[in-house]
């Protein structure tokens, strides 16, 4: 039988009182499971949209289940459906108005390249005027197909450098 | 019931229906268009119709005038309905406004205007509905490039 003696309450034993990593593993550790969505819904994705953050499919296992309602508190941005040319300004305008870091999601075709709508009104892809992470195609996609794209950008981001914690900060 | 009220509309028109015909159940009239106020208050008058569905266009980018200008009408006391068209030319298309008579002719004019350049004299409030200031032609004519953009936000470059 072991021969240590129990510790007793309040003191420190020699176990697990540490441990260390790279930096930008643990910060990207840290992100990668507190991702705050801001839902930009324009259009039927949205009902994909609610399939996959709700009970069913449950995007809470992955740490992205709370939708922020404002771009100030949120860090990843699902632009769920067509946006127009009437809309690209809100889209920008809420796209600035995230704080670093931020990353971009193009849920569905529309989002992804404007879809069948190849039109006046119909911006041809979001990526024509912001910065996008991930595409995830389908009309709509499928939760799974939305889980994978997840899973996907939290690999993207545990992997990439996170330059905070440096001589400046 | 619906029938005998669309012959009598028919009956009363006189000469200001250049044709007439009855499709899928709906009494067409083919009206020019300086008769136009006269003959829809008289079907809202004397015919109880009395609910204005919509006003939109037809391109005919080959026919000479141009533009059908289509009305539809609908009476909710005897549940029928009346279409009325009426063409215009081009270089000059406009008709009255209903406004006077429906009060929801504003918005729907101010679409037919803005999608096939259609003007409405006496519709004081012709700003873009659905599309945007600063936008150039009028996008459902036939003649409007199928993929002509005109964005708001300048586009990124985009490397392949």
């Amino acid at each position: 039988m072991s021969t240590t003696t129990p510790v007793p309450r309040g003191e420190k034993s020699a176990a697990f009182e540490y441990l260390t990593t790279r930096k930008d593993e643990f910060v990207g550790w840290a992100r990668k499971f507190s991702l705050f969505p801001y839902p930009f819904v324009t259009a039927c994705c949205a009902m994909e949209f609610m399939s996959v953050s709700s009970t069913l499919y449950d995007t809470d296992r992955f740490g992205a289940a709370l939708p922020r309602f404002t771009p100030r508190q949120s860090d990843l941005l699902m632009v769920v459906g067509t946006v127009s040319h009437k809309q690209a300004p809100i889209l920008r305008k809420v796209y600035e108005q995230m704080c670093e870091p931020k990353w971009v999601i193009a849920f569905g075709v529309c989002a992804t390249s404007g879809g069948f709508y190849q039109n006046y009104a119909a911006l041809p892809g979001i990526d024509k005027i912001i910065p996008v992470d991930l595409y995830i195609p389908g009309c709509p996609p499928r939760p799974e197909m939305v889980i994978d794209g997840i899973m996907k950008l939290q690999d993207r981001i545990a992997n990439q450098r996170h330059p905070i914690i440096n001589q400046d900060f | 019931m619906g029938g005998n009220l669309l012959d009598r509309v028919q009956a009363s028109l006189g000469g200001q229906a250049l044709a007439t015909d009855m499709v899928h159940g709906i009494l067409v009239l083919q009206i020019a268009p300086e008769s136009l106020v006269t003959l829809v208050s008289h079907l809202r008058q004397q015919h109880g119709f009395d609910l204005f569905l919509d006003v939109t266009a037809v391109d005919w980018p080959q026919r000479q005038p141009r533009f059908d200008v289509v009305y539809h009408f609908y009476s909710t006391r005897d549940f029928v309905r009346v279409r009325v068209k009426t063409r215009v030319d081009e270089a000059d298309p406009t008709v009255d406004t209903l406004v006077p008579l429906y009060g929801s002719a504003r918005y729907m004019e101010r679409e037919c205007h803005e999608m096939y350049g259609i003007r409405f004299r006496g519709n004081d409030d012709l700003r873009p509905l659905l599309l945007y200031e600063g936008f150039v032609g009028h996008p459902l004519r036939k003649d409007y490039p199928k993929q002509k953009e005109q964005p708001l936000v300048p586009y990124r470059n985009v490397q392949p």
